[in-house]
């Protein structure tokens, strides 16, 4: 390609947009639309799955020591049970923080009344790095010596794995579709552009334009589309999470939704949606002008 | 130069569109090509312009070899042939200027070039004065002077006429005949297909008549033959 011809190309390419103004408009907003549906998804899919992950680090291993063992004994079992590669902290309770915990539970509840320190045993309350390991793990503190009973909520930390890959199976899914159909779209904008110049095109075959100064002025037309519509849908997006994140600080019962700020999401974001507009619009119409090539 | 050798072409829904033909036509040669509806004339040209391939025999354009030529390879054989079509097929929201420019631009031509080559051609196809001018407000045989003047711009070596004044009155057929003629005389070669017995008569061309897919006669003398048959 020479680059005499280069600005030719271009101010081709941008003659298109102006000259198909509505159906340049149309691909531009249904980009936007398509990318801000795929967009607002993916930072909430984000957000929950982080919530997830903090709620399901709340789900605690609670490890019984022996009660023949000393106070001083018992502590000295946590060296051992931090050591275990998957645990992230051991917490010691003697058993007289266990009675307090026992009664603050059970208050006004006149059966457990006579329940006294030594009824109950130390213990660690040991949290994970990673709760899909619990069983595994689990086993692993059982081994040591002056270890006598733990209690884990299998169920629980195994619920809270398959909602995170429900919800990850479900945002790839609902992601492609929706940049299925915004490359659909932007095709068939494309299509109509170029459908519309056809004569032009069999006259530029007629007289030895090679195939690629055809195809180069439209996929310079998709590419400006596609980016245009990224970067308004990333405008939007900022803009619109901000305003949300906000308004549900504000809220006293949605306290418990801690969202990350945008700032944190900008990298992956700009890449997603300036690749998501790369290839809707360059893949678009590379597709679309094919079947006219061929004259 | 054009150069067939036995070849037939049939398409793909089984017409026998050409049962063997040979010719040759030489550089700088002017050459009439005629023929009733249907009997391979159009297939001939897009033979040479590389839109078909033979189903046998050989087919060579300008140093082409056109049964075994690439895809990507045409674009450059185009080059060396300008097409002239009955229906002028011009860009109507271009000026005549840009109709012909664009032919340039479209094969890589430097601004420069384009600047120089494209008064030049309009000048000899006689639109110098209405480069400014859209194709609509211009009469039929300058809209043929325009299509010939862009099939001209990228100085080919062979130009093809397909039905050059199937639009056009007698007086404007032959203006447009003799325009072809003067850039034949230039030196390019020139193919003109065409239905018009009285004027080929009025030129002293070869003429090559084809009838239901064969050759049925090649004369030197500017004789048309087909309707005495």
């Amino acid at each position: 390609m020479k680059i005499n011809n280069l600005g030719y190309l271009l101010k081709e390419g941008f003659r298109g947009i102006f000259l198909h103004g509505f159906m340049s408009f149309a691909a531009i907003f249904v980009t936007v639309a398509c990318l801000l549906i795929v967009g607002s998804f993916s930072v909430l899919m984000y957000n929950v799955n982080i919530m997830v992950e903090e709620l399901n680090q709340t789900n605690e291993v609670m490890v019984y020591i022996d009660e023949t063992l000393s106070e001083s004994d018992a502590r000295s079992i946590g060296t051992k049970i931090n050591l275990i590669e998957n645990v992230q902290m051991s917490t010691f309770k003697n058993r007289e923080q266990a009675l307090e915990e026992f009664i603050a539970d059970h208050q006004g509840d006149e059966a457990f009344n006579g329940v006294e320190a030594e009824d109950l045993r130390h213990r660690f309350v040991v949290t994970l790095m990673d709760n899909s390991q619990m069983e595994k793990t689990v086993a692993e503190i059982n081994q040591i010596e002056g270890v006598a009973k733990i209690t884990a909520a299998y169920e629980l930390a195994e619920g809270f794995s398959t909602l995170q890959k429900i919800l990850q199976i479900v945002s790839i899914i609902v992601i492609a579709g929706l940049l299925v159909v915004s490359l659909v779209i932007i095709s068939n904008t494309v299509k109509i552009s170029v459908y519309d110049r056809r004569d032009e095109i069999a006259i530029m075959k007629m007289v030895g334009a090679t195939n690629g100064f055809i195809r180069l002025p439209f996929v310079v037309e998709g590419f400006s589309l596609g980016m245009l519509g990224a970067s308004i849908a990333f405008g939007l997006e900022w803009l619109l999470y901000d305003v949300l994140v906000k308004q549900i600080e504000t809220m006293d019962s949605l306290q418990m939704f801690q969202f990350v700020p945008f700032q944190q999401l900008l990298i992956p974001m700009i890449a997603t949606f300036a690749a998501t507009g790369f290839f809707v619009g360059v893949l678009g119409s590379w597709s679309s002008i094919r079947k006219f090539m061929n004259v | 130069m054009i150069e067939f050798n036995n070849v037939t072409k049939k398409y793909s829904v089984g017409t026998q569109a050409l049962k063997g033909v040979s010719m040759q036509i030489e550089d700088g040669e002017f050459c009439f090509l005629v023929g009733p509806s249907g009997s391979g004339k159009s297939t001939i040209i897009k033979l040479i312009t590389g839109e078909l391939k033979p189903t046998s025999g050989s087919v060579h354009v300008n140093g082409y070899s056109l049964e075994r030529i690439r895809k990507r390879e045409i674009p450059y054989l185009r080059r060396t042939v300008g097409v002239v079509f009955q229906d002028f097929r011009l860009i109507d929201n271009m000026t005549v200027y840009d109709n012909v420019a664009f032919a340039m631009r479209v094969v890589g031509a430097k601004n420069q070039e384009i600047k120089d080559r494209v008064p030049y051609v309009l000048d000899l196809v006689g639109l110098e004065t209405k480069s400014r001018r859209h194709p609509s407000e211009l009469s039929g045989g300058e809209q043929q002077r325009l299509a010939i003047a862009r099939a001209l711009v990228n100085n080919p070596s062979t130009i093809i006429a397909d039905e050059p004044t199937g639009n056009l009155d007698p007086a404007r057929s032959f203006e447009i005949m003799t325009l072809l003629q003067e850039i034949n005389n230039l030196g390019t070669t020139m193919l003109v297909v065409t239905h018009e017995k009285d004027l080929v008569e009025q030129f002293t061309n070869r003429v090559i008549t084809i009838n239901d897919g064969l050759i049925s006669s090649d004369r030197m003398d500017g004789h048309y033959e087909y309707e005495n048959q």
